[in-house]
């Protein structure tokens, strides 16, 4: 059963997906939490007020809070007023409201003012269920969300107990009595100071967050937000530490599941950077823990804090003589060099000078980015350091926008010119971004505005979004192949609601074969062009967007994507295909007469947890790691690099940085499920069966024979020719495993910080982890679980060459392309409840951080490509798949090697 | 208050299963039938019909939905057509039967009149054609956007005025909601929404409505997207749209108005793709030209609404202005062929 959404809306829809992990209400349109928006509402000063507004949707909230509770003003008509002038500001009215007041009748007026879906903050048990119900009903009928206040008669709860029961209570009276549908629903089950001295409030911290646990696990789809500076109102006045426990306690109630919250993004601690002293004692308090050194956790923070009030860091020895240069240089430098320790200063010395702030920006800052581009486009510097170059600019930009803003507000207009606007996404139904998020940051290094929708877009967002931005070119990215078919979909549609911008096709399955036979003749008012990696995305922008070399640039590419065409078509023209019976007739010929496997230690599927973070990272091949920025070379070899080496040891160290931390601090939670069946094969099919009698079959893997024409006595191969035949014994083993779902949450949180460069790393390293873990649980199956290899003894560097027996195979690989074998894994697996899991729409595994595949044990079985199959083959796969010949070939479109009778269709949405 | 736990009418039950079957219709314009008959001030007042019982000064000429109550026999003819041409769902005349539309005719006392009777005539229609051929057809209480707007202000120089409030708005609602239930409506058609926040003030009065009535009409509800921007008049978009009312549980939800069949297509396509209820369109013959009229043919349209049935966006079909009984025809025939669309589970919806 799918999971029910939170769905909310202003002019635009906001939908609370599993890729959003918490949803940040922005509070300073709050009178009893801002004085400045208190006095800009009681002086009735409304134009600053929206403002107001509009600064924190600008700044990313997906949610305004606005509350107008406060006794010198007319909260209701305060409220109508400032609703009525917010939905006069598209750029403001775009996002969800939450209406927020302790009193229902300026709740009930704000329901009145919004067209959109809003959330209504808060409705209780306080006045008892009738009331409570009422306001409920109320609520449903006006088409709002609700936060529910873990409140009763008997007021406001505090221990873990009082929460869970009142919220248990309030769930069962609104899904089964009001009829609220429970995925609108969110529990704030009260957040309340600690480390406040008295000790009946030192476990407030755990008992909100492990409330938040149970009522997550408890009571499905609902959702839960708080109030989070509450927490830190005894260390009023010393904002470092107060930031420092918000971010330690979010860090943890975010875990549990809290998913949203009220909170002032601007003053938000970065987790992983507080100091290590503070952040533990932090957790101290908001953990009730007795800290290491002794004493209470209170005395200890408030010992500490003075120390951190000025927020002042120690100073480490170093090389700092270009400190003494000019600061245009300094800029340069530290652009050069990717350090954000002196960026503030300096550009706010080069803001002061300068006549206007955007002169920064285009002067010293562009100078040095320049420098940056030159450097890489020379091959002196590479794609690390250019994220982290990026990580400079954006810090100094962010420190002279509000200056900009402010110019611009006084000027009436005008503002900074980008060389253009990009769309980045990934597409519908393929969640795989490192590569996008790459190109992305740098595009936007090269002065290019990127709007980057994410991943699993779909089409019609994308359009939208082109439209309404008028944006200059579209980037798709995708790494499964069922994203090619969105591709070509998306290029259609372009041409069908007549845009004219270029698109940029990249990522791991596309090609500049495909995207010259496949999509750009899909699109001729402009021109579709494949990329191949990042350091050419630059170059084929501003080729494209150059007036003077746009039409030159594009001719050559059709030219060249024809050419193309043309040798494609006679090439696959010439290679002959046998027809299936006599591919058939040439598989390999395994004599089966005196073979003999052990039978594994279990049946069925079992979850494996024992997983160590070190023994894991131990395990990581680091060849494709440096690949995947784009440094060509083989580890441990590109260390040593006369090209290569200084870029690839200082990422090879800042990931070393980083796996300290993801094994120290337990970033990730490794899951994996593996299960093992008798089977046979049966023509190009394996049949797994329930139990060892082998009587009743339990499922049928299916698999595609190559066909194409062998030279010599080579064979053509299906992996079903690996399996046994009925008669002789054999297994068939199976996996999914999983670096978690972690490491999107904790990309996000650097993306929110600024640092791209992080973001990516920790994604290129969970990737590395899934593929340790699968190399890892092929050894255990084959030494221990199915154990025909009991005495095998490979190092992990030997491991990566693959010398063992047997093979583990992926669905959606070349040994088998249907990506829809994964939905028969998964279910003999359970491996979605096992794991967490899941398969898109195109069969791409969430979190991208995922390995499947199945364990064949046979000397023999090799790995292999099937390369382009003929509608015969396709007709009967279709058929033994019991789905229909279109469907099959929309599958396996990549590899039909004929044009399908209908023309490969994509359902239009 | 909510609809939580009210029985649904048998006639809910019904719908339901004949949209499980196949793509029903919808009718067509009413304006452009009732301008055919080149009715003036003294016809609209009731010559040759019946006089008005609700006297005013006020010009009556242009006021349709008049015409309910002194020319019935007129207004009973041009649905029993649609009835004949294929629709199995036929609206009432009553898109401004509220008292803030009927304030600018000087006819508010009138309203509840209108709709009571505006449900009647349709129903006679529709039991003639019944009584013909024996298929099963449903009244559609038509509920309009009403001439004012909730969520902007008419007064450039003063963003924060409403000249209507939701209150308001839920009160004229629900006196022409209780009209349409008392004359026989089978379901409730919010139709041509240009404000949403309008359109929940309706759909609130529908729940008080229903309420009192003891069970539950199927909601149609249609919103319409005014230019190529892909926004509401009040600038939501399509997805956003259905956010703020799939709360009512409608039975469809749709777009109307505005747009010919081909620009209404990519706005359709997105609310089909997230909804989870059946979709209506019934967009207008095209756009129109310089004299105001719509010159798209039936089967222009036909075809265009088909390709609508053929890649599975919708379950109800019909048109908006400028179509006729023969533009409705075409297009029952030409969705005939095709299988409703299925409505999706949340998770493709969100992909």
């Amino acid at each position: 059963m799918p999971d029910p959404l939170l769905r909310l809306s202003g002019l635009e829809p906001f939908v609370l997906t599993k890729d959003i992990p918490f949803v940040n209400v922005g509070e300073r349109t709050n009178v009893t939490g801002s004085a400045r928006f208190r006095k800009l509402i009681t002086n009735r000063e409304y134009d600053t007020a929206l403002e107001v507004a509009r600064d924190q949707v600008e700044n990313g909230a997906q949610i305004i809070d606005v509350n107008m509770d406060e006794g010198l003003i007319d909260s209701k008509q305060a409220m109508i007023d400032f609703l009525n002038l917010v939905a006069a500001e598209p750029d403001i009215a775009r996002v969800p409201v939450m209406i927020d007041s302790s009193k229902w009748e300026v709740i009930e007026a704000g329901l009145q003012c919004v067209q959109g879906k809003p959330v209504v903050n808060s409705i209780s048990m306080k006045e008892g269920e009738d009331a409570f119900r009422h306001q409920a009903g109320l609520c449903l009928s006006y088409g709002a969300a609700v936060v529910v206040m873990a409140f009763d008669e008997d007021g406001q709860a505090d221990t873990f107990e009082r929460k869970t029961e009142i919220c248990a209570r309030a769930y069962k009276i609104l899904t089964e009595e009001v009829g609220f549908p429970p995925e609108d629903i969110i529990f704030d089950p009260n957040v309340f100071a600690v480390a406040t001295g008295i000790e009946e409030h030192d476990n407030y911290g755990v008992d909100f967050i492990e409330a938040t646990r149970w009522i997550r696990q408890n009571l499905p789809h609902c959702h839960i937000s708080g109030g989070v500076s509450n927490l830190s109102f005894s260390f009023r006045g010393n904002d470092p530490v107060r930031e420092a426990m918000h971010a330690v306690f979010l860090y943890h109630a975010i875990k549990a599941g809290m998913d949203m919250g009220i909170v002032n993004a601007g003053q938000l601690a970065v987790y992983d950077q507080i100091d290590a002293e503070l952040r533990e004692a932090c957790e101290d308090v908001v953990l009730n823990r007795k800290p290491k050194a002794g004493g209470t956790a209170t005395e200890n923070l408030l010992d500490i804090a003075e120390r951190f009030r000025g927020g002042a860091r120690e100073e480490r020895v170093r090389d700092l003589a270009w400190r003494e240069w000019s600061v245009e240089k300094r800029l340069e430098h530290a652009l050069v060099n990717g350090i954000t320790e002196f960026v503030d200063e300096d550009t706010e010395e080069a803001r002061v000078a300068a006549d206007k702030p955007l002169e920064v920006i285009e002067g010293p800052l562009m100078a040095g980015m320049n420098v940056v581009g030159d450097l890489f486009g020379a091959g002196k510097m590479f794609l690390p350091q250019v994220v982290k170059s990026a990580r400079v600019m954006k810090q100094a930009v962010a420190l002279l926008l509000p200056y900009m803003e402010e110019e611009k507000r006084l000027n009436g207009g005008g503002g900074r010119d980008n060389a253009g606007t990009v769309l980045m996404a990934t597409v519908k139904g393929d969640v795989h971004d490192i590569g996008k998020n790459i190109v992305g940051v740098v595009l936007a290094c090269n002065n290019y505005e990127i709007i980057d929708l994410g991943v699993m877009v779909p089409p019609q967002k994308i359009l939208e979004v082109a439209r309404e931005k008028n944006v200059d070119v579209i980037g798709l990215s995708g790494l499964i192949t069922p994203s090619l078919d969105e591709m070509v979909h998306l290029a259609s549609e372009m041409e069908r609601e007549g845009f004219d911008v270029p698109l940029l096709i990249g990522g791991a399955t596309t090609s500049k074969v495909h995207t010259a036979v496949k999509i750009s003749p899909q699109y001729n008012r402009s021109q579709v062009v494949y990329v191949t990696d990042a350091s050419r995305a630059v170059g084929v922008v501003s080729s494209l967007l150059s007036n003077s070399q746009r039409d030159g640039y594009i001719e050559n590419i059709r030219t060249e994507y024809a050419d193309l065409t043309e040798r494609h078509e006679k090439a696959e023209a010439a290679k002959s295909r046998l027809p299936l019976a006599a591919a058939r007739a040439n598989a390999p010929q395994i004599d089966w007469s005196d073979y003999s496997v052990p039978a594994p230690s279990f049946t069925g599927a079992k979850v494996v947890e024992d997983w160590d973070l070190a023994e894991i990272a131990a395990h990581i091949d680091w060849t494709p790691f440096f690949q995947t920025w784009e440094l060509k070379g083989v580890y441990p070899r590109i260390l040593e690099d006369e090209k290569y080496g200084e870029a690839a040891r200082n990422l090879f160290a800042d990931a070393q940085t980083m796996l300290e931390k993801i094994i120290g601090e337990g970033w990730f939670k490794p899951r994996a499920v593996t299960g093992f069946w008798p089977a046979n094969s049966e023509g190009d099919d394996i049949r797994l069966f329930k139990d060892d009698a082998r009587t009743e079959e339990l499922a049928t893997l299916h698999t595609l024979r190559q066909q194409t024409v062998k030279r010599k006595a080579r064979p053509n191969m299906a992996l079903a020719d690996f399996v046994a035949p009925k008669g002789t014994d054999d297994w068939i083993g199976g996996f999914v495993v999983t670096a978690g779902p972690e490491e999107v949450e904790i990309a996000e949180r650097f993306e929110k910080a600024g640092d791209d460069y992080q973001a990516i790393l920790v994604k290129a390293l969970a990737d590395r982890f899934a593929e340790a873990m699968a190399e890892m649980l092929h050894e255990r199956a084959r030494k221990t679980y199915w154990g025909y290899a009991p005495d095998e003894a490979y190092s992990p560097e030997e491991l990566i060459r693959e010398p063992y027996r047997g093979i583990r195979p992926a669905p959606g690989y070349p040994a088998q392309p249907d990506h829809t074998e994964k939905l028969t894994l998964f279910s003999l697996l359970d491996a979605e409840a096992k794991t967490g899991v899941k398969l898109t729409e195109s069969m791409a595994m969430w979190p991208g951080s995922s390995v499947s595949g199945i364990y064949i044990g046979h000397p023999d079985a090799a790995y292999f490509g099937v390369a382009k199959v003929e509608r015969d083959q396709v007709a009967e796969y279709a058929q033994r798949k019991g789905m229909e010949l279109e469907e099959a070939e929309r599958w396996l479109a990549p590899i039909l090697n004929y044009r399908p009778d209908a023309a490969a269709k994509v359902a239009a949405e | 208050m909510h609809l939580f736990d009210l029985p649904k009418t048998p006639a809910f039950s019904d719908l339901e299963q004949a949209a499980r079957d196949r793509i029903l219709i919808l009718d067509g314009a009413m304006g452009t039938q009732i301008q055919a008959l080149g009715f003036d001030e003294e016809d609209y007042r009731g010559k040759g019909g019946q006089p008005c019982e609700h006297p005013t000064d006020l010009p009556q000429k242009g006021n349709n939905d008049l015409l309910i109550l002194t020319q019935p026999r007129a207004l009973e003819d041009i649905h029993y057509r649609y009835a004949m041409a294929g629709s199995d769902i036929v609206e009432t005349n009553t898109f401004s039967s509220t008292t803030i539309a009927q304030a600018d005719y000087g006819l508010e006392a009138a309203v509840h009149d209108l709709n009571a009777e505006g449900a009647r005539v349709v129903r006679r229609a529709l039991d003639r054609a019944t009584a013909e051929d024996g298929r099963p057809r449903w009244v559609a209480g038509a509920v309009g956007p009403t001439n004012r707007t909730a969520s902007m202000s008419p007064d450039v120089n003063d963003p924060g005025y409403r000249a209507v409030t939701f209150d308001d708005l839920r009160v004229a609602y629900g006196q022409q909601i209780r009209g349409l239930i008392e004359g026989g409506s089978d379901l409730i058609l919010v139709e041509t929404i240009f404000d949403t926040l309008n359109a929940k003030a309706a759909l609130f009065a529908c729940f008080e409505a229903f309420r009192e009535h003891g069970k539950r009409l199927p909601i149609m509800i249609s919103g319409t997207i005014t230019d190529a921007s892909g926004r509401t008049l009040s600038g939501q978009t399509p997805t956003a749209f259905w956010h703020s009312v799939r709360h009512a549980s409608p039975f469809t939800v749709g777009l109307n108005c505005a747009l010919g069949a081909a620009a209404m297509r990519p706005h359709l396509a997105e609310l089909s793709s997230v909804a989870d209820a059946l979709i209506c369109a019934y967009p207008n013959a095209g756009l129109p030209n310089a004299f105001g009229e719509y010159d798209e043919g039936p089967d222009e349209t036909a075809q265009q609404v088909a390709t609508f049935a053929k890649d599975g966006l919708v379950n109800v079909v019909g048109g908006c202005c400028g179509t006729t009984p023969e533009h409705i025809q075409a297009i029952a025939e030409a969705v005939a062929g095709h299988a409703p669309r299925v409505v999706p589970t949340l998770e493709t919806a969100d992909a």
